[in-house]
């Protein structure tokens, strides 16, 4: 008895020697000069924090524990340890519900002025049959985020002779590719008529003549918005003349001008620093007898 | 009726196969289709070649039969045959032949413009001459006139061929 006492008398004071200890090398490196309760109560708090128990739920077979999930709550006084999440957050997202109604003004007499209007409102129709579900299909992407590709012949400043169009056997400056993936060149409008256009890669030869175009500054707004065909579309009138309001002449607008010209003045100087090249440009490409394009090296 | 013959020391250049294109020279006859071939100035190891996919040359070496490849090597070099197969006209043509068929499209349009400008200078003097000679009638100055005017048409000729091939560089 006299032994299990000093033996329990041992421990405690060997456990406080132990948290004196881990706590003096803990905290040592950071502020020797603090006092020892501070030191030792910072000790245990980081010792609490890091040690984790052993599993408090044995093996019988793999897969496979001793206690149910209720009793395990018990075990790892789950009760006691309830946290909740800082409340401010939830506190603002309970204020930004988004708004059900919405007040709009009504004309005519006698009306009361405003009406509440709900902005979220029931469907209008419920079909007698569900959508049956479709099966899950795998890399099917819209045309918005296919992969782009160009051709390594392809590079800005190259000569290339397009093949459809209105403009087809007229050789052109190809300057960049656009966002859905059609090619941005120009004449330049005064060697062969060809304005700032898109052309489309795979009906396009690209020959091995490049011009440097390096330093040119290309404006950012010439994107494919800028260069998609408009369509008005408002038929008020359903009878008749319907075909006259929509454009059926295309006009060219000053910002196209001006686009051009700020484009083409950077181009045009460096093709008349080549020889030949603006006559060349101005060609059109043709064949004829014996000519055969698979033997041609462009 | 033949006059470049298959001998010892014949150069002769290889027209297909592997080698094709290269120059060699007949070491030794094996039998009625192949001979003994070595080409080493021009990188073609010394082996058995069938006649068929040679050409003969005008050039012939001097060395005995089955002469080792260094005497092969020191015939050649002494005869200079490299240099002088790049003057033939045959080396010529197949040279052009190589620069047309790797001519660009640029190149092309280049080779065109020198063209019908050489065309033009040539038919202006042409039509000179036929001026002349139709306003001077049926008189004797009229051959000799045009014999002194083709020469110098010639040297424009030669003019514009050079800017054309200089054009397919």
């Amino acid at each position: 008895m006299a032994g299990e006492k000093a033996a329990g008398e041992k421990k405690p004071g060997e456990k406080a020697a132990r948290e004196k200890k881990r706590g003096k090398k803990k905290t040592g490196e950071k502020k020797p000069a603090e006092q020892k309760p501070t030191q030792r109560a910072v000790g245990e708090k980081k010792k609490k924090v890091k040690k984790h128990h052993a599993s408090r739920n044995p093996v019988l077979a793999r897969g496979i524990g001793r206690y149910s999930r209720s009793a395990m709550y018990v075990r790892k006084a789950l009760y006691k340890r309830k946290y909740t999440a800082p409340e401010t957050k939830i506190e603002k997202k309970k204020k930004e519900k988004p708004r059900a109604t919405i007040i709009k003004p009504v004309g005519g007499d006698k009306n009361g002025g405003s009406r509440v209007v709900k902005i979220r409102k029931m469907p209008r129709y419920y079909p007698t049959e569900d959508v049956p579900r479709k099966l899950l299909s795998h890399g099917k992407k819209p045309f918005c985020q296919h992969k782009r590709r160009l051709r390594a012949s392809i590079t800005p400043g190259t000569v290339l002779i397009l093949l459809t169009g209105r403009h087809r056997g007229k050789r052109v400056v190809f300057l960049k590719q656009l966002g859905t993936g059609l090619l941005l060149v120009t004449g330049p409008l005064v060697i062969n008529r060809v304005p700032l256009r898109r052309a489309h890669q795979k009906f396009v030869i690209a020959t091995s003549t490049k011009v440097d175009i390096s330093g040119v500054k290309i404006p950012k707004h010439l994107t494919d918005a800028y260069f998609k065909k408009k369509r008005l579309r408002k038929p008020k009138h359903q009878e008749g003349e319907i075909f006259d309001t929509e454009k059926e002449k295309y006009e060219i607008t000053e910002q196209r001008k001006s686009d051009q010209k700020a484009v083409d003045s950077q181009i045009l100087a460096r093709i008349k620093q080549v020889p030949q090249l603006r006559g060349y440009l101005r060609s059109t490409f043709c064949l004829s007898n014996g000519v055969y394009p698979h033997k041609l090296v462009f | 009726v033949f006059k470049r013959f298959v001998e010892i020391g014949r150069v002769a250049f290889i027209s297909f196969g592997p080698h094709a294109g290269k120059l060699v020279a007949i070491v030794d006859v094996i039998d009625q289709n192949r001979a003994l071939v070595d080409g080493p100035c021009s990188g073609v190891r010394r082996q058995a070649m069938p006649f068929k996919c040679m050409q003969l040359t005008d050039f012939v070496l001097k060395f005995p039969h089955s002469a080792r490849q260094k005497c092969v090597r020191l015939a050649w070099e002494k005869e200079n045959i490299n240099e002088k197969w790049a003057a033939t006209r045959w080396a010529k043509k197949i040279e052009a032949r190589e620069k047309k068929a790797k001519m660009t499209d640029f190149d092309r349009y280049k080779v065109m413009k020198a063209k019908k400008m050489r065309n033009r200078i040539i038919k202006h003097e042409m039509k000179k001459l036929q001026r002349l000679a139709s306003k001077k009638g049926k008189k004797p100055e009229k051959p000799e006139k045009s014999e002194k005017s083709e020469k110098p048409e010639k040297a424009q000729k030669s003019a514009k061929v050079q800017k054309a091939q200089k054009v397919q560089k």
